[in-house]
């Protein structure tokens, strides 16, 4: 065993400071080191509070660990962790985050007394009909007419958006939000989308072509990344 | 080996027994051997509409119950030998009667018969699921108002979960003056919405309630509208295509003549 190597590199910044644990090293000897690194260094009562990041490389914490290594930190008084970053994560969370990112097409037409629920964006090729609701975590692209009811970003997504060919819905839901259609007959409207405005905390509708101005991150593939 | 056809619609009074007297009728009039079958349990009305409701001896519970066999329960029309009737019970509960019995008796009948009309009861509970059980094929009943058209909608979605063919639609009761004047739903609205294949548009006439009432089904008759509708059904079902019938209030020579003068008819 190199005896020499230094397991934890801290680097100061601006913002506080940064450690960079390395991930060869087993859990308990890097809880050591980091103790002595710590409590050799910084104890000076009058500092104020500084932040700090931990980089942790290709380790894995699981949430027991990523408590005591909090702990260890926090017990140096003056050191506060703002984030632990890490390279790696479980396949079963990057699954979770795909699936919460992929489009899932569905061709049906959703009749009344339906229910239509899919995790991600759903992109429904074939009509809502009153009485019919559809259900996603993201976006609700219907190519088709919407006359039921759409709740897009069910678990709280608040940049979810509906779209469809057809647009004469019973209510539309976004998040926590609700709009229902006017209690006068009204004819649908072809090619619009709703979505939360921030401005006027209410769900609008519009043409299909301010999406691009108020929904940027809907193209592609940065909207995957976003999650990361 | 005959066909079966359930006759439905989830909203009640829009005319799956009156439909279903007719159509037989016009299928008879086709020479077909025909059966029809009541499963609204409880509240019988199509051998009424028949003017078949003094010969009943046993009904479709006994024959599921295997109180009496199938034929001793088949009543034969008064005007049709190829016609006949399996009555519902008007004493008994819904539950007496079970999807795998209704299966059963189907089947036997099938055996005899070129069609099997299924009057199917209103609601999507226990008697729904009874009338749906044999069946092969569903004609899907609604009327010109939204919430006949939702509960159809309803209907269709539950009837896609079954093993039937995609049901075809027929629109009862259209009123042609109250479409124009954009109180009524048009065609192309509920079928639209419904996005099934229309197979046939039965207006509303007086005709129907009256005949229904003398226990004779319209399609007996030569030429009302009704009953030209109903057979035209009918023959769509055989597998002819004929054009739907216009609306049109065709009032004769003389509502011609004014249009040809231009005055208001």
């Amino acid at each position: 065993m190199i005896v020499n190597k230094q397991l934890i590199t801290i680097k100061g910044t601006r913002e506080g400071l940064t450690l960079y644990i390395d991930d060869s090293c087993s859990f308990s000897d890097m809880l050591k080191e980091l103790d002595q690194v710590l409590s050799t260094k910084y104890t000076d009562k009058d500092e104020p509070m500084i932040t700090v990041t931990i980089q942790l490389g290709n380790r894995y914490l699981h949430k027991e660990q990523e408590e005591e290594l909090r702990e260890v930190i926090r017990r140096k008084n003056k050191l506060v962790v703002q984030s632990i970053e890490s390279n790696v994560i479980l396949k079963k969370q990057a699954l979770d985050w795909m699936e919460d990112s992929e489009i899932k097409t569905i061709t049906k037409i959703v009749r009344s007394g339906q229910v239509l629920e899919v995790t991600g964006d759903l992109l429904l090729v074939g009509d809502v009909n009153p009485g019919a609701k559809i259900v996603a975590t993201g976006n609700i692209f219907v190519l088709g007419s919407l006359r039921g009811v759409a709740h897009a970003g069910v678990d709280g997504n608040r940049d979810a958006v509906i779209v469809a060919s057809y647009m004469e819905p019973s209510q539309l839901r976004i998040a926590d939000y609700i709009s229902r259609s006017p209690d006068y007959e009204s004819e649908g409207v072809s090619m619009e989308c709703g979505f939360i405005d921030g401005a006027k905390s209410k769900i609008v509708i519009d043409r299909l072509q301010v999406l691009s101005q108020k929904r940027p991150d809907l193209n592609g593939f940065e909207r995957r990344i976003l999650h990361g | 080996m005959g066909e079966a056809i359930v006759i439905t619609s989830g909203k009640g009074g829009v005319g799956k027994t009156t439909t279903t007297a007719n159509l037989g009728t016009a299928l008879a009039l086709l020479e077909k051997k025909v059966c029809l079958v009541d499963t609204d349990i409880g509240l019988r009305n199509l051998d009424v509409i028949m003017g078949l409701e003094n010969r009943i001896i046993y009904d479709i519970v006994d024959v599921a119950k295997g109180r009496c066999k199938l034929k001793q329960a088949l009543i034969v029309d008064k005007r049709f030998e190829c016609l006949y009737l399996l009555p519902a019970a008007q004493t008994s509960d819904k539950s007496e009667l079970s999807p795998e019995a209704m299966v059963e008796i189907v089947a036997e009948l099938k055996q005899e018969f070129d069609y099997i009309l299924i009057d199917c009861p209103a609601g999507i509970e226990q008697g729904y699921k009874n009338a749906v059980a044999g069946a092969d094929k569903a004609l899907v009943i609604t009327t010109p108002e939204k919430s006949s058209v939702r509960d159809a909608d309803r209907i269709i979605g539950l009837l896609e979960q079954e093993s039937v063919e995609p049901p075809n639609l027929i629109v009862n009761r259209i009123r042609n003056h109250m479409v124009k004047n954009g109180d009524m739903l048009d065609i192309d609205d509920i079928v639209q919405i419904l996005s099934i294949d229309l197979i046939g548009i039965v207006a509303d006439d007086d005709e129907v309630i009256k005949a229904s009432n003398h226990g004779e089904p319209v399609a007996f008759q030569p030429n009302t509208r009704a009953s030209i509708a109903y057979r035209n059904i009918a023959r769509r079902i055989l597998g002819e295509s004929v054009p739907l019938l216009s609306l049109e209030d065709d009032k004769g020579m003389f509502s011609k003549m004014k249009k040809f003068f231009g005055m208001r008819s």
